[in-house]
């Protein structure tokens, strides 16, 4: 069953690719722009085809080599139609030109996210061919060509992104999230590295919270606990914070899961659907940004939202992909998730495919009642690594092999495990 | 002769179209006739008083009548209302309002409780308006100059300055004094956005004078004011706008607050705007063109007026400080130390002057510190003092000590005891099942460090923890205090046992497992 929905996935990374450039759609709505961190998704994927049998090991390889050249070669600039800027990229790119759409941001996490797939793809393509040899030497240099001391901003810890018609987002990073990689890889960057201290000043806003009798570094929407997780392997290594407090990342992923699940159970706010084997909430596309009366109770829905537990935004949108991406975590929750999704709501797969959220509190073509139109890049990325990495732990064991991620990780102050 | 700049006559134009003062009705002038009535005579000054006290704010009334009745002679100027910002443009009037604005968000929601909702829900601005005013003017009466007479305060109305290290001069009378405690408390500042003073805006001081609920507003700053009139005003029926220049509402609390405010907020109908600044303010007609930028993206909206609420400076300039030898800063008031006294020893200063956290409640704590420390040589100090606040929004948001960034910025170890207000059964009950108990202990410790209530009446349900702090109870204790069932304030005792089921330890339980099966 994990194969099927896993290819399924897969599959949207051929469909949505351009030869020409290797850039890889956001979403595969017509008209979507590219979206750079789900490039690194999709660098990330090509190995697990290739070991999976879904593609060729050179096929793999082109694509990597062709999105790496592209990647290298494209404009730096501060001009407002670059394709990035001090070796960071724009959120959104045109999926012809690369150039930068939307009036995007220069994004630090998802130009994190795409480094992550450049590095795992330097990683596995060892071999001593011309074009595994220029996947290598291209991947090391977008790498150094970073400049992560201009990503503070002058502030203590990194910014968030940067436009060039306003400079610096004003958004800091507050609390736990995502970042876990964007710190590990800009601290072991051998050229413009984040400060050592850096680290210490993002997770000084951690909160270790006892929500529904679970212990844990909060953060509400669950892809949280996955994206930097999908690459590195957090079991029995350790920050400060984390010898603190007796855990470690992956046991955190777990617990949070289990939060997920008892928010589920107990359903507070009273969604249709939601049960122990209904949960889910994260970021994820949505009905949108409306408000519906539905059985006499006044609903407030949201579009693409960061949707978190306990605290909310909650509309009753079940992100599935993330469900099963909690796979190496929680086994025994993910799986029991992913058979009721199969049973009580099989309209909305569609050709093994989860889609980006459903909501079954809205009335709809079936019990799944919302459905979010086509796919997303992301959701569909994620599931494959935390599929594989369930399965054989491929991601992680590559991304050990890369010394960025150790000496990153060392930097940042983790110990032991894997890393002794 | 006095000579007016084009711009200067165009401002008091504009001026003239706000409401400078309330509507002339009976309960305006039962409030005059207890915070300034008209025919009063400052009195006849004494020798020299033990404490003279500019400011009859919060803490000037607490400071004056602690000091009367330890049988000081004591002064207490004023040069507009007494009861200042509280009573007569802060915490009173908002909270007459808020009252009401959360009546009609409730008949709309009637049906959230099983209620019918009325067939048409008027709104009489008003009528609103008119009981805010009674309500001042009925706790107006408690503290009225005559009622401070009575007392034994000498009260004097009038600009009052420094004319020497131990004088000050009021209406002509120079008062000699042992000691002196500046309590003139802060105003609105003044947003430097061009073309806002010529097109007029509103701030606490004149929003209550308001006789008609705008039809479009335009609110300036996400702070505690900004929120709470945002959504009164929302309520009310007028078209909210909200630009904060912060990625949050209220930044100083914790993320998970903001975002339930902002939810709240959003579903009353506020059009939200964070990361969002005022650029530039232009008048076309009548009508309010508000320039604004958000990440670099520039649009402009049309309202009818503007609510700034972006902080507050202390009221520090005409006291000739410097005559007294006091020093001060325009931006954060007069240089105390931790017993509250300046940098002339027989002067003190209390309140929003010369605190950071500018709240009656503080004003009124720092007061008595001040009043002891002066008339009785004592030592209290200011940072023994543990104060929580509120924002009144609905839900509102509570909070006391530390947060958890802070205590990690001290070294502290910290852990987080929550509680969702949706597993307290009152709260279900009552459909107000929004918000949590977030319990700071020390780790390792059942401590409490600080907590952030978040819920229908979080500002009531703060007064349990903030007594457990100051007694320096513990989760323990609080998980053996009976508290009565049901009520929303049991979230605390439930954050107390979560608390005791972590002590809990898989040895501890294997113990126990043991003992039950001998």
């Amino acid at each position: 069953m994990l194969d099927r929905f896993q290819r399924a996935a897969f599959g949207y990374f051929l469909e949505q690719f351009n030869p020409e450039n290797g850039l890889v759609a956001d979403t595969s709505r017509a008209g979507a722009p590219a979206s750079i961190a789900v490039v690194g998704f999709a660098l990330s994927c090509y190995p697990v085809g290739v070991e999976r049998g879904w593609m060729t090991r050179a096929d793999a390889a082109a694509r990597a080599l062709v999105t790496l050249r592209f990647f290298w070669n494209s404009v730096q600039s501060e001009q407002p139609d670059a394709t990035g800027h001090k070796g960071f990229y724009y959120h959104f790119l045109d999926m012809k030109t690369g150039k930068r759409v939307w009036q995007s941001e220069v994004s630090l996490i998802d130009t994190t996210l795409l480094l992550a797939g450049v590095l795992t793809a330097s990683v596995y393509f060892n071999g001593n061919t011309p074009s595994e040899n220029e996947i290598r030497e291209c991947a090391d240099a977008i790498y150094r060509r970073i400049d992560w001391q201009w990503a503070c901003g002058g502030a203590a810890t990194a910014r968030q992104g940067w436009k060039p018609e306003s400079g610096f987002l004003h958004y800091g990073w507050d609390g736990y999230d995502e970042a876990i990689i964007l710190y590990v890889l800009g601290l072991a960057s051998p050229t413009h590295p984040l400060p050592e201290d850096s680290y210490i000043g993002w997770t000084a806003t951690y909160q270790w919270e006892n929500i529904y009798d679970y212990e844990f570094l909060y953060a509400g929407p669950l892809f949280i606990h996955h994206f930097s997780q999908a690459w590195i392997d957090f079991a029995g290594i350790r920050d400060r914070f984390m010898c603190e407090k007796n855990s470690d990342y992956f046991e955190n992923s777990r617990r949070a899961t289990y939060v997920q699940r008892e928010y589920g159970r107990r359903n507070p706010y009273g969604f249709e659907g939601y049960g122990k084997d209904c949960w889910g909430i994260t970021a994820n596309d949505g009905l949108g940004s409306r408000t519906q009366k539905i059985d006499g109770r006044e609903r407030r829905f949201l579009g693409y939202a960061a949707r978190g537990v306990p605290y909310g935004p909650d509309d009753g949108t079940i992100g599935p992909c993330a469900t099963l991406s909690s796979l190496p975590f929680a086994p025994e929750l993910a799986l029991s998730a992913l058979r009721h999704f199969c049973a009580c709501y099989p309209e909305m797969i569609r050709e093994s495919r989860l889609p980006s959220g459903f909501n079954p509190t809205l009335p709809g073509g079936g019990p799944s009642g919302w459905v979010s139109e086509g796919y997303f890049g992301l959701d569909q990325g994620i599931l494959i690594l935390m599929i594989e990495n369930y399965r054989s732990g491929l991601i992680w064991n590559l991304m050990r092999r890369c010394p960025y991620i150790g000496n990153g990780l060392r930097r940042a102050g983790f110990t032991g495990g894997w890393l002794s | 002769m006095t000579h007016f700049s084009a711009q200067q006559e165009q401002v008091v134009q504009q001026d003239q179209m706000l409401p400078s003062e309330p509507p002339d009705d009976r309960f305006h002038r039962a409030l005059l006739h207890n915070v300034h009535p008209r025919a009063w005579r400052n009195p006849k000054s004494a020798d020299k008083y033990n404490l003279v006290i500019i400011g009859a704010g919060p803490g000037g009334i607490t400071a004056a009548r602690e000091a009367a009745a330890l049988g000081a002679k004591v002064a207490l100027i004023e040069r507009n209302f007494i009861g200042g910002d509280r009573l007569n443009v802060g915490c009173v009037p908002s909270k007459a309002i808020i009252r009401t604005a959360r009546l009609y968000a409730e008949m709309r929601d009637a049906d959230n409780v099983g209620a019918q909702v009325p067939g048409s829900i008027g709104i009489g601005f008003p009528t609103v308006m008119e009981r805010m005013r009674r309500i001042q003017a009925r706790l107006s009466r408690a503290d009225s100059a005559q009622r401070l007479s009575e007392a034994g305060v000498n009260v004097y109305f009038g600009e009052a300055h420094f004319a020497g290290p131990d004088t000050v001069e009021v209406a002509g009378d120079k008062l000699r004094f042992r000691k002196a405690l500046i309590a003139t408390g802060a105003r609105p500042l003044t947003p430097p956005i061009p073309g806002l003073v010529e097109a007029g805006y509103l701030t606490n001081e004149n929003v209550f004078n308001l006789t008609e609920c705008p039809r479009r507003l335009l609110v300036m700053g996400g702070g505690p004011l900004g929120c709470e009139l945002a959504q009164a005003f929302c309520r009310f029926g007028s078209h909210v706008i909200i630009a904060q220049d912060e990625p949050m509402f209220l930044p100083k609390e914790e993320r998970d607050a903001a975002q339930i405010l902002s939810d709240a907020l959003a579903r009353d109908g506020v059009e939200i705007h964070l990361n969002t600044t005022v650029v530039a303010v232009r008048m076309e007609g009548a009508r309010k063109v508000v320039d604004l930028v958000n990440d670099g993206d520039k649009f402009s909206v049309s309202v009818d007026e503007i609510l700034a609420g972006i902080g507050r400076v202390p009221n520090v300039e005409s006291l000739c400080l410097d005559v007294a030898g006091v020093r001060y800063d325009t931006e954060t008031g007069i240089h105390v130390d931790d017993f509250l006294k300046t940098s002339n020893r027989r002067i003190y200063a209390a309140g929003d002057v010369c605190l950071e956290h500018k709240f009656t409640h503080a004003a009124e704590a720092s007061a008595h510190i001040a009043v002891r420390n002066a008339l009785l040589l004592g030592r209290k100090r200011l940072s023994a003092l543990t104060i929580p606040w509120c924002t009144y929004t609905d839900p509102e948001i509570a909070h006391i000590g530390l947060y958890v960034r802070e205590a990690r910025e001290k070294a502290i170890p910290v852990r987080t005891l929550t509680i969702l207000m949706h597993d307290v059964d009152r709260a279900v009950t009552d459909g107000e099942e929004e918000g949590f108990v977030k319990i700071h202990v020390r780790d390792g410790t059942d401590r409490i460090l600080g907590a952030t209530v978040v819920a229908r009446h979080a500002g009531e349900m703060i007064n349990g923890l903030s007594l457990a702090i100051t007694s320096g109870i513990g989760l323990r204790t609080l998980a053996r205090v009976i508290h009565t069932y049901p009520t929303q304030a049991e979230a605390i005792k439930m954050a107390a046992d979560a608390y005791n089921r972590t002590r809990l330890t898989p040895t501890l339980k294997s113990l126990t497992r043991r003992w039950l099966a001998w």
